[in-house]
């Protein structure tokens, strides 16, 4: 056993003529204080002295760094130490020549390499997605064959977190933005004289445009990237793994779950939304024109054709389709690392919030001629 | 060194220690044992400061664990190292970086001595060079513990605590690690606080053994008076077929 001499002594250097003795303890806790001050008086110390370790308490490896730096990478010519000291000189003496292998630095042929990189991520991203959606399209059939094999529990449970838990804020922001764009609607149109047409301007860009656009960017930013985190967090602690070692699907327990509770609630989500919005607009109508409640809800649906309701709805499936489908797909990407789940969540937003407005932009030229009033 | 007294803790309704007491002097190397559950992980986190027990006090390096200020509190945290049982690497660092975080942290060793100390630590745990690149989803379950044991050497530390530091590691790297720990034992009087499963281990590296059963401590002694001891626990652990071939082969290096 040894003894606790570790009584606390400070780390301290006597040169005298041509003998250096050292003493107290000479650990990384204790040197830590006066660490420049020491490493002075070692370089200062003259060549070819005589090194005394012998009343040195403890010893410890980066002691032993910087004596062997002070040394000049060599031992010293006469030196008086334990043998535990002289394990630990030798073990550092063994290491201090060799260089750790750094990771590669970056060159001009990276950049090319990066650049192709580049390219075939994106064309594996497509080739992942396509696989994914035919992995989903063949576990549907599964499921209409073998209906007892349907995950209805978690699609329920995502119905419930994905849709019903998003209601209070989807409320808040539709009512606002109904609010403030009746408000700024009515300015103009107040200095027109065209005040009833309020309720066109709120009926038809809410309904067919604002609403889905609107929930879509709000249920990416809150389900898409919870979806994208729990899968992830799913790889790293190898749960995927498991699950596939165990015969379950990941692609039917976990994925196909998630995307059709998302494509259920989307459409009745956009349709709260926009109720909330047109509430707003109606309030802030009856505030700033003086346009009854009654007169607006009579006008809604002569102004605002019915088939506009069903592009909302829709564009409510679609939306949350291609949210889910995003997430999942940038989910099932993460590498078993923190680094590569904060990045894939970034991406999953990105990509489903550009994804949805692009959509919606195909789609408004393509229903150019349906439910506009002429 | 660590003392604890009459620790108290429960998760819910389920209680995990009771009055538990613990004195652990400088310079011991204390093993500690218990079933599978009986609240080690948790005694050595409570030690840490990352849980606090509802009852009882934790003392270390003769302080109460949580006084004086954030300084004081972080340098003492600085007195110890730790290994999790899992590891708990940075995944996204790489294993020399994992390595060198407490002591780039420090900031007192230059680049260079770094990564000597760093090249050393991973000699120490039997790792190549050339892992020293490998991201630690990369590495195998017994190449994580060797890295995260690096890891909890770097400053070396007055105070080790290991929670299961030789489980995944194959017989020949068991071994070695227990004549590292005797050797650093040794150069830096270092206490050491383990929990571990591997009466070989054990047996070669304790001065003295705390046994953990009935939400206690119920007998700290050395490996002979343990042995001796008569609790249905310590009986199934020392007295089972592995456990009499390891004392066997013990007492065999000592004769
Ligand atoms: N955060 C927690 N919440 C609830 N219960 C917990 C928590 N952490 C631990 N437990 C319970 O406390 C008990 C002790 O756990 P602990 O991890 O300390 O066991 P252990 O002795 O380390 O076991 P092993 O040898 O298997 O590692 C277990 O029954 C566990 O279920
Ligand atoms: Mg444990």
């Amino acid at each position: 056993m040894m003894d606790p001499q570790g009584a606390d002594g400070a780390p301290g250097i006597v040169v005298s003529e041509h003998k250096v003795s050292l003493h107290g303890d000479w650990t990384l806790r204790s040197i830590a204080p006066c660490v420049s001050g020491l490493r002075r008086s070692l370089a200062a110390v003259p060549a070819g002295a005589a090194w005394s370790l012998t009343e040195i308490g403890r010893f410890d490896s980066f002691a032993a760094t910087l004596l062997w730096r002070a040394w000049g990478g060599k031992w010293a010519a006469s030196l008086e130490a334990s043998e535990s000291q002289k394990n630990a000189l030798d073990a550092i003496s063994r290491h201090a020549v060799q260089r750790l292998p750094k990771p590669a630095c970056w060159t001009l042929i990276d950049f090319v390499v990066g650049l192709g990189a580049t390219v075939l991520v994106l064309l594996s991203h497509i080739a992942d997605m396509i696989r994914l959606v035919g992995q989903l399209f063949l576990d549907l059939v599964h499921v209409l064959r073998h209906p007892m094999d349907a995950p209805l529990k978690e699609i329920s449970a995502g119905v419930y977190k994905m849709g019903v838990k998003a209601m209070p804020v989807a409320a808040l922001v539709g009512f606002l933005i109904g609010v403030v764009l009746s408000y700024l609607s009515a300015l103009q149109l107040k200095a027109f004289g065209a005040d009833i047409f309020i309720v066109n301007i709120l009926g038809l860009g809410i309904i067919r445009e604002l609403g889905p656009v609107l929930v879509s960017i709000l249920v990416a930013g809150r389900s898409g990237s919870a979806m994208t985190a729990q899968l992830g967090v799913m790889r790293v602690t190898e749960e995927i793994d498991a699950l596939s070692a165990m015969g379950i699907s990941r692609t039917l327990r976990l994925v196909l779950p998630k995307v059709v509770a998302l494509t259920l609630a989307m459409p009745l989500l956009v349709l709260w939304t926009s109720g909330m919005a047109l509430l707003g607009g109606m309030v802030s109508a009856w505030i700033q024109l003086d346009l009854s409640f009654a007169f607006f809800v009579d006008t809604l649906p002569k102004a605002v054709p019915i088939a506009n309701l069903y592009i909302g709805f829709f564009k409510g499936a679609l939306f949350g389709l291609l949210i889910a489908l995003i997430a999942c797909h940038f989910g099932l990407r993460v590498k078993p690392n923190t680094e590569s789940l904060s990045a894939n969540t970034t991406a999953s937003v990105v990509t489903a919030i550009t994804m949805v407005i692009l959509a919606d932009a195909v789609l408004a030229i393509a229903t150019r001629s349906i439910g506009v009033p002429l | 060194m660590v003392s604890l007294t009459g620790i108290g803790t429960r998760f819910g309704p389920t209680v995990i220690h009771e009055g538990l007491d613990l004195e652990v002097a400088r310079g011991e190397m204390v093993s500690l044992v218990g079933g599978s559950g009986s609240g080690k992980t948790t005694l050595l986190r409570h030690i840490i400061g990352l849980t606090r027990p509802y009852a009882g006090q934790v003392e270390l390096f003769g302080e109460p664990l949580f006084s004086g200020s954030a300084t004081v509190q972080r340098d003492r945290r600085r007195r110890f190292g730790v290994l999790f049982q899992q590891g708990a690497l940075c995944s996204a660092l790489n294993v020399a970086e994992n390595i060198a975080f407490p002591l780039r942290e420090l900031r007192v060793a230059s680049p260079a001595e770094v990564d000597t100390l760093v090249a050393q630590k991973m000699a120490m745990v039997e790792l190549e060079p050339h892992h020293a690149v490998l991201m630690p989803a990369e590495l195998s379950g017994g190449m994580v513990k060797r890295v995260a044991l690096a890891r909890a050497l770097v400053l070396e530390p007055e105070l080790l605590l290991l929670d299961e530091p030789t489980a995944g590691l194959d017989p020949d790297r068991s071994a070695s690690f227990v004549a590292l720990i005797r050797e650093l034992h040794k150069r830096l009087s270092l206490t050491v606080m383990l929990v571990t499963h591997d009466v070989d281990t054990l047996a070669a590296l304790s001065t003295k053994i705390a046994v953990l059963a009935e939400r206690r401590i119920v007998s700290y002694a050395s490996l002979e008076e343990t042995v001796t001891f008569d609790h249905p626990f310590v009986e199934r652990f020392f007295g089972g077929e592995q456990g009499r071939r390891a004392l066997a082969r013990h007492h065999g290096e000592h004769r």
